[in-house]
């Protein structure tokens, strides 16, 4: 989601590098590339000037330390520096003992509070075991109760529905005496979207707030904001009082510089980052990772925490004993196949790790697409085949071929294809676990020699072209 | 100011119709009520024109460029580094993008190096004109209040396809809404087309602002093919003979390349039903958009062929300026601004309008 800002001060910091030592003049110029990054990363020009000052002055003033070479303690700095803007340490939503505890969605338009409010609800009732209540107070927008409603039920989380009463302050009032009635411990309010300078709706919010004194008024931003977010935060925390930040549509490819500027002109911690349309596309939000990934360090922490948590953990260990004994199976493959599956699109995975990891190469969202529409081909044909032939593919003779070519809709040369690439990808397994890295990914695995079948592919293209000149 | 028409005879096109007039329209149509409306820029007495609307709307905006410039100048007549850096920032804070801001900015500052600009007039002048330049470019491309293909497009195509695209969130069902009451109230015969199957509740949202505008509503069931709802509105449009389709889709971040592929599946699918369809992209883009709004316009017209914006949300305190660097990349005309929430609030795009409320 950073990448281009990332690539960018990576680019700045290189040239860095190549300096023997590190005068003023030198900075100046990557304090100049970082500026004009941030502005395109949309970081509010306020926040973008005294961020730059603040990095300036502290590479400046330093002395450098034994084993760090002078551009690699800029590097430090800025990230330190990031780290600190984005917010220090991570923080979860905190709760009392109170029924219900109230949380308050507030935001613009089109931020996605909706969305939002229904993936939180997932969130706290599968992980910390809380009961929420979800309401909606939105009476303006045509169909947002049904909405709301509508996702609740995906979910399988309630709504306080009162379709008769159209006075938000009301429906507070009832859904808070339900929940203590009925036990439901949280109550999560998605309220109207509105813009920061409409009073009216304004005071409606703070009523709401004097009536259900929440413990959490979250504030809900789209990460594509420009320079304005600085100025809607601005408002609804002055006029409201936000007590975190959830950022929204950080899956798209914005540059994010949004966080950056919120989190600087409010003060509060970001919680929540929205990474995509499903109703579990919500992660918490590590500061220090994301400037990680800013810097070109990529995700790997957030990564192995996903894998380890869909990832049957038995099953993993089984896999990497297998892949030691060198008894990796076509019909484990599969299973890692299914595994990578379910831990999203290959897009998201790409994302988190560090861009080094494929030798600085980097996917587009095409060439993602192409992997995968190859991985299902590759699931199709380990599909066609018998149990035997999955067990062990030495058998696969040439009818064998043929006919589960025919069975997964592909021609012999796919399925043979596929084979190679597999006992190929069996031999770099085999050398991974015996040399450590294996160990680091775990369960994913599978999944890398995917990518190495693709870039192999595309050599030999390469090849056949030279051939013809 | 109907931008669907076809060619047809002058008259019929002044009165928004379809069809020659009735003898009761054509008297509705010689009142002078009616000619003035037809002047964009003429203010009808005693009636809001649609140009103050819009400047009202803009200058919400409560620190207008001009505000910030006169603070640092102070009164002082001579420009200077400090005059041109709060200039960098009002641009950019506009959203206006770095690289379009900084090469005005630098123009600026070779002519003042050259004494060529000492004038803090004539430097605002500048940097409107080289603004304005920029829209009217794209609506060079595009004659405005026309189709580009206008010409092309045969009279008898019925319905005129207009497909509406854009991320989530950015206003697509009310501006369609919106648009539809518009279009209708010229006096055409309006359809929608519900191709949002994936949203939660789009269709219930879809269906209020239908009724609002009157107008009928194709749906199917959540989750079905767009495509499949295209092509069943398509021919229920034409068994009704409307004039104007007006088709909404699911909000898609413009990354996720399957549902880039679907649009483009939406436009195959109209384009082999009706030669030409669809007629008109619109791609919606909020005002508070960054510089991803560049991103997400490269994306949307590398899949379908967008012919025009619309600005929404444009009464709030963001300025939207990333039109404008839309504009400068990719020559694509805005063409409807958003600025509320009822109804009659969306108008027309006017450059001049635009670029004055950001400095006025």
């Amino acid at each position: 989601m950073f990448e281009a800002l990332s690539d960018k001060l990576r680019k700045v910091l290189k040239d860095l590098r190549g300096q023997g030592r590190l005068t003023e003049a030198h900075i100046e110029a990557a304090m100049r590339e970082i500026r004009i990054a941030l502005l395109e990363a949309d970081v509010n020009y306020q926040v973008v000037k005294s961020f730059v000052d603040r990095v300036k002055e502290k590479a400046l003033g330093q002395e450098v330390i034994g084993t760090l070479a002078p551009a690699q303690q800029v590097v430090k700095t800025v990230y330190d520096e990031m780290v600190e803007m984005l917010g220090g340490t991570s923080t979860q939503l905190l709760f009392t003992r109170r029924t219900p505890n109230v949380v308050m969605m507030v935001g613009l338009q089109g931020s996605g509070k909706t969305t939002t409010t229904g993936k939180l609800a997932k969130l706290l009732a599968e992980s910390q075991h809380r009961r929420p209540l979800l309401l909606s107070v939105d009476v303006y927008r045509p169909a947002a109760r049904q909405q709301l409603s509508i996702i609740a039920n995906a979910i399988g989380q309630r709504t306080f529905e009162a379709p008769d009463i159209n006075d938000p302050l009301e429906l507070c009032r009832q859904a808070v005496r339900e929940c203590q009635l009925t036990g439901y411990d949280t109550l999560l309010i998605d309220t109207a979207g509105r813009l920061h300078i409409d009073q009216e709706l304004m005071d409606e919010l703070q009523q709401i707030k004097r009536e259900t004194s929440p413990m959490e008024i979250l504030f809900i931003a789209d990460a594509m904001t420009g320079q304005d977010a600085v100025r809607s935060a601005q408002q609804f925390h002055e006029q409201v009082g936000v007590t975190g930040i959830i950022l929204t549509k950080m899956e798209g490819d914005t540059r994010g510089g949004a966080a950056l500027s919120i989190k600087e002109v409010t003060g509060q911690p970001i919680k929540f980052i929205g990474v995509g349309e499903r109703y579990d596309a919500i992660e918490a939000f590590y500061p220090d990772r994301i400037a990680q990934r800013i810097l070109g360090m990529g995700d790997v922490l957030s990564l192995i925490e996903k894998v380890q948590s869909e990832v049957d953990e038995d099953k993993a260990r089984e896999l990497q004993e297998k892949l030691a004994r060198d008894k990796f199976s076509l019909e484990d493959f599969r299973d890692q196949l299914r595994q990578m599956k379910r831990l999203g699109s290959l897009d998201k995975l790409m994302d988190m790790l560090p861009s080094g990891l494929f030798g600085g190469m980097k996917m587009t969202s095409e060439q993602t697409a192409e992997i995968e529409q190859k991985l299902k081909l590759t699931e199709a044909i380990i599909d066609s085949m018998t149990p035997a032939e999955r067990r062990d593919h030495e058998i696969l003779n040439a009818s064998r071929r043929k006919r589960i070519a025919r069975g997964s809709g592909t021609s012999v040369q796919e399925v043979n294809q596929m084979v190679n690439e597999y006992t190929e990808m069996r031999r770099m397994m085999r050398m991974m676990t015996s040399g450590g890295l294996g160990g680091m990914l775990g369960g994913l695995g599978g999944g890398l020699p995917g990518f190495g079948g693709g870039r192999r592919r595309k050599a030999t293209k390469r090849r056949k072209k030279k051939k013809k000149h | 100011m109907a931008f669907w028409k076809r060619k047809k005879e002058d008259a019929y096109i002044s009165l928004g119709l379809n069809r020659p007039p009735t003898a009761e329209e054509e008297a509705i149509a010689q009142q002078p009520d009616a000619q003035q409306e037809r002047n964009l820029y003429a203010e009808p007495e005693g009636q809001e024109g649609f140009f103050d609307r819009f400047k009202q709307a803009v200058a919400a905006t409560r620190e207008s460029l001009s505000e910030k410039i006169e603070s640092v100048v102070g009164g002082k007549r001579r420009i200077d580094a400090s005059v041109l850096d709060q200039l960098e920032e009002a641009l950019i804070g506009a959203d206006i993008g770095v690289q379009t801001s900084l090469e005005i900015i630098e123009k600026a500052r070779q002519q003042v190096n050259r004494n060529q600009l000492d004038d803090l007039y004539e430097l605002k002048r500048l940097i409107k004109d080289e603004l304005r330049e920029i829209l009217l470019a794209t609506g060079r491309n595009r004659r405005q209040g026309t189709v580009a293909s206008e010409a092309e497009v045969p009279l008898d195509i019925k319905p005129y396809i207009l497909l509406i695209v854009g991320v989530n969130g950015v206003g697509k069902t009310t501006t369609i809404g919106k648009l539809a009451h518009r279009i209708k109230s010229e006096g055409n015969e309006v359809m929608i087309c519900a191709a949002d199957t994936f949203r939660a509740a789009a269709n219930d949202q879809l269906a209020i602002w239908a009724e609002r505008s009157g107008v009928p509503l194709i749906q199917q069931k959540p989750g079905t093919d767009p495509s499949a709802v295209l092509y069943d509105s398509i021919g229920a449009a034409r068994a009704r003979n409307a004039d104007v389709l007006i088709v909404d889709t699911a909000g898609r971040l413009h990354t996720k390349t399957n549902l880039m592929q679907e649009l483009e599946k939406m436009r195959r699918v109209a384009g082999r039903d009706i030669e030409g369809a669809p007629h008109e992209v619109l791609l919606i883009i909020d005002a508070v958009t960054g510089q991803n709004g560049l991103e997400q316009a490269r994306h949307f017209t590398r899949a379908v062929p967008v012919t025009g914006l619309v600005l929404t949300k444009l009464d709030g305190t963001a300025k939207g300026g990333i039109v404008i660097a839309i504009a400068k990349e990719l020559g694509i005309p805005i063409r409807y601004v958003g600025i509320g929430e009822k109804i009659n609030d969306l108008v027309e795009f006017s450059p001049e309008a635009y670029i004055e409320s950001l400095f006025d």
